[in-house]
């Protein structure tokens, strides 16, 4: 399958993903896995496409509303495809006040012990003086909580939360 | 002893509402080793429910046993006509399930449940049941009123806004599929 990675962002207004995915539907292209999240008043997705058609007929589906809407698109062929998830077996929560490092210091603990990050979602909330750095990550690593707790252990004095958590997916 | 056919989404008669068992007799014996040589047979399956191989009747069969952290459970349990009376708490967790292959996503249940239920000879059961033995309970008795946990599923961005969720659901978290 000739999968492309379509991403598009711009200012958020309702009937967006309507009118791209109409757009995909009438040029002949299905959509695959997508993810789109609000983001800073901002509306992201990034969508597997195929249509066994070249980048170039892509653009020429895209490009039109794509500027009717304001926003701004880039497309890339890729590797892979569907029915590849990988099920996570670790959560990890992060809190604390905002400062700036804090994803890079905890992704670069977990890194450091195999983890590979499935999901990861961070917000900042509470208040303009006092903001609150907020993140889940969700994840696979061949280890165990007291190992991957042991390695974030060090940011917990410098007042970041850092809880782990295993994930135990119930087939029911 | 035979290892029976599990249906996939999207066959409708997963979404069926099963009957309850009335007749308590060695054929119904025979089908419950049928359904855990199934449920035994596919990928780690803490559960299966009658509808998922086709049969419309009120049967589970739950075993948490054998998690990788142990957890609280009653060992392996054969309900039939199970009944949730009560309802505690919810949590999310996530969930896959023998009929919705290649797919897991996060689900709220409730944490703690009662219910009662009858042996495969007939006799009452009664149970309390909490954390991920409860889930699987629910996961399975939905089964038997036709709901996947596909039905149930949570944005991943959920566990944020746990108090508008709990406001929504204190009262009985597991409904709110049903209800709403």
């Amino acid at each position: 399958m000739n999968w492309q990675m379509l991403t598009l962002v711009g200012k958020d207004r309702p009937g967006i993903v309507a009118q791209v995915t109409e757009a995909l539907y009438q040029g002949g292209w299905t959509l695959g896995e997508t993810s789109m999240i609000r983001l800073g008043g901002n509306f992201t997705i990034m969508m597997m496409v195929n249509g066994g058609q070249s980048e170039q007929a892509l653009n020429l589906v895209i490009a039109p509303v794509a500027d009717r809407l304001g926003l701004r698109f880039h497309q890339d062929p890729m590797q892979g495809g569907l029915h590849q998830h990988c099920v996570p077996n670790f959560q990890v929560r992060v809190n604390g006040a905002d400062r700036a490092g804090i994803v890079a210091e905890v992704t670069g603990k977990l890194a450091e012990s195999g983890f590979n990050i499935l999901e990861l979602n961070s917000d900042v909330v509470g208040s303009l003086e006092k903001p609150v750095y907020i993140m889940t990550i969700q994840g696979y690593a061949e280890t165990t909580v007291e190992t991957l707790e042991a390695s974030l252990g060090r940011l917990e004095s410098e007042q970041i939360d850092v809880h782990v958590s295993p994930i135990e997916t119930l087939i029911g | 002893m035979a290892i029976l056919e599990i249906l996939e989404l999207p066959d409708p008669r997963l979404k069926e509402v099963a009957d309850e068992v009335v007749d308590f007799n060695e054929e119904l014996l025979a089908f419950i080793e049928d359904l855990e040589e199934t449920r035994l047979s596919g990928p780690a399956a803490v559960g299966i429910a009658a509808p998922q191989v086709g049969r419309q009747q009120r049967i589970i069969i739950i075993d948490c046993s054998t998690t990788r952290k142990p957890v609280p459970n009653h060992g392996r349990l054969v309900l039939v006509n199970p009944e949730i009376t009560e309802w505690d708490g919810f949590e999310l967790g996530r969930e896959g399930c023998l009929s919705v292959p290649d797919y897991t996503g996060n689900v709220i249940r409730a944490e703690r449940i009662k219910l009662h239920a009858c042996c495969p000879t007939g006799e009452p059961l009664e149970y309390e049941m909490e954390g991920y033995e409860a889930r699987a309970l629910q996961h399975e008795v939905d089964h038997l009123d036709g709901i996947l946990f596909v039905d149930r599923l949570v944005s991943r961005r959920t566990d944020l806004f746990q108090r508008k969720v709990y406001q929504v659901c204190a009262k009985n978290p597991a409904a709110q599929g049903r209800d709403g």
